[in-house]
């Protein structure tokens, strides 16, 4: 298959054109003078610096980085554990509904997702804020985390765990201690993977919130929609930036991780 | 998914360890705790909220706190109860069907969502044909450009499109610019912004399953073809795409799922022509606040959904058993 033809290169071309055209655009027009943002009239920083002075943004900043530490951790520990449990518990009553809670939260659509769970909390009295979107993003990014940690279970040698057992560890001793160590880079996969689900939502956010938690994907929609500004083409760029670097460090982390475990292993088969 | 168990090591006749059945026990112990933990949580955070919906899509609208009304009461007794479900009614879902409102929105929804699937196709193919062409070492990289804009926000992919779609826009400049058009085009508010927005932030989702299954294809099989007087194209139709069938599948139910009930992209993009069923709901819910209507609507776009959900599921079902 390695023979690429003059149409592969077009495609390939014009495919990633046209993904990173807009982004590009975006940036560029984040450092115009003017306030119209589709005319350029000279290179400036300046909405950078009233994005800075925009109290309303930093705490809306601030809610949504809150809100996905909490609900991505959450998240993993319970995605952790429903992969465990999908992969290595045979048959067990309600099994099926089980999974069926896990896989149908990937392809709900948001709108019915954010309305069901806003009449939960209200029907359960509780108040909305913080601890509301916390409960829901941590909803559905688990079954996310789930599907990536079960992705590596799979693939992990089941022996281990039970030769640990036969050595004399407890069972969640051998989990901890042999099971966790090595699912590991899926586990921050799965992460990282919630933490950005959670950054990103606005529709599951904004049923679910109170007045006292606006999160910048809400403060951005509620400025877009009265149009485009420069001072959002600045945060687009700031948050493009920082998801870039993250990303890319993540990448690197994890070929770092995998090509010394390649290493481990042959210099334990040696 | 559940793989068969390796057949414990050491034998059943061997006398077991001390401790040994112990430890099995505490091993179950270990699964029922992970099991019932994400279970619990699914079940009150996750099913329970549907038959909330349900129930609220029965109830009248009110002006009150929350805004519907019966409210059940149980201190009130038996009498009270009776009372409550006697007020239930359908008359939400009979306002759908008489309100050409909601079913034409539906309908257009159903269409905006099958129309974009086949366009993210036409788009994503030969990305991800040309990616599983490419040589070896190119295509973690390719996968990193395709998976990162995944990355980043949706929100803001979307607005990207309003500042190069608008009449003033990118877009329009280029092509007043270049002569191609005489007066600029009015794309923006128009269900073809809503097409091209629903192809730009999908494409991740209809190119990685497709790649997946391209990746996974043995390259000898082209080779033999063309030893056995294949023409290239011929042997493309033949082998390359039956064999990617399941990716194909699999990126269309991912694309074609979310975008029925789409809400960011009509309400940036679409303006007041575009109508989709996810944008109803929002404003019944947000503008109006009638949420027995809303919730009504919900309903309905579940069951509508229910199916292609239900088929996307097996068909991963299968696949998982057949990759196995």
């Amino acid at each position: 298959m390695n023979r690429l033809t003059g149409f592969n290169v077009v495609s390939l071309t014009l495919g990633f054109a046209f993904l990173y055209i807009p982004i590009l655009i975006l940036v560029i027009f984040s450092f115009n003078e003017s306030k119209l943002v589709t005319i350029w009239a000279g290179f400036s920083t300046k909405w950078y610096g009233e994005l800075i002075r925009n109290e309303a943004f930093l705490d809306a900043a601030w809610v949504t980085v809150k809100v996905g530490v909490m609900s991505s951790t959450l998240a993993t520990i319970l995605g952790t554990m429903a992969a465990y449990v999908m992969v290595r518990r045979g048959r067990f009553w309600g099994r099926t509904l089980f999974s069926g809670m896990i896989y149908a939260p990937l392809v709900m659509p948001e709108v019915i997702t954010g309305l069901s769970l806003l009449l939960l909390f209200i029907a359960m009295g509780i108040d909305r804020g913080v601890l509301t979107v916390v409960l829901a993003h941590t909803t559905f990014s688990m079954c996310y985390v789930s599907v990536v940690v079960s992705s590596r279970l799979v693939s992990f040698d089941q022996s281990l765990d039970e030769a640990a057992q036969d050595l004399g560890c407890t069972p969640f001793e051998a989990f901890r201690l042999v099971t966790l160590p090595i699912i590991f880079p899926a586990v921050l996969a799965g992460w990282l993977l919630a933490f950005t689900l959670s950054l990103d939502d606005l529709v599951i956010a904004s049923f679910t919130t109170g007045p006292s938690a606006t999160t910048l994907p809400i403060k951005i929609f509620s400025s877009v929609r009265l149009g485009v500004s420069p001072e959002i083409n600045a945060l687009s760029t700031i948050i493009i930036g920082l998801v870039t670097i993250g990303v890319l460090v993540a990448s690197v982390a994890s070929k770092h991780a995998i090509s010394r475990r390649i290493a481990d292993e042959k210099a334990a088969a040696s | 998914m559940r793989r068969a168990l390796p057949v414990a090591t050491g034998g059943g006749s061997a006398p077991a360890p001390p401790g040994y059945f112990d430890q099995e026990e505490g091993g179950d112990r270990v699964k029922r705790v992970f099991t019932a933990v994400p279970y619990v949580w699914l079940l009150v955070l996750f099913l329970v909220p549907f038959g909330i919906v349900l129930k609220i899509s029965v109830s009248d609208y009110a002006i009150s706190i929350p805004p519907y009304a019966p409210t059940l009461d149980l201190a009130g007794g038996w009498s009270a109860i009776r009372e409550y479900f006697a007020a239930l009614d359908f008359e939400n879902y009979v306002f759908l069907t008489e309100d050409d409102l909601y079913w034409k929105a539906y309908l257009s929804s159903l269409k905006i969502a099958f129309v974009s699937t086949v366009l993210t196709l036409i788009v994503g193919y030969p990305i991800a044909y040309g990616m599983a062409r490419a040589p070896e070492a190119w295509r973690p990289a390719l996968m990193m450009l395709v998976i990162l804009p995944f990355w980043t926000s949706f929100l803001i992919r979307v607005y990207a499109w309003i500042g190069i779609l608008a009449n003033e826009g990118f877009l329009n400049q280029v092509l007043v610019g270049l002569g191609v058009v005489d007066s600029p085009l009015a794309i923006i508010n128009t269900p073809v912004a809503v097409y091209i927005g629903i192809v730009y932030t999908y494409l991740p989702f209809m190119i990685l399953p497709i790649y997946a299954s391209l990746d996974r294809m043995d390259p000898s099989l082209l080779e033999a073809a063309e030893d056995l007087g294949c023409s290239r194209t011929t042997a493309f139709w033949k082998i390359t795409v039956p064999l990617s069938r399941p990716g194909v599948i699999a990126g269309c139910f991912l694309v074609f799922i979310p975008a029925v009930g789409e809400v960011v992209i009509p309400y940036l993009l679409g303006g007041s022509d575009t109508l989709m069923i996810g944008k109803v709901l929002w404003e019944e819910f947000f503008s109006n606040r009638d949420w027995p209507v809303a919730s009504a609507v919900a309903t309905i776009l579940l069951l509508i959904l229910i199916i292609p959900i239900v088929l996307f599921q097996r068909h991963q079902q299968a696949q998982r058993e057949a990759g196995q």
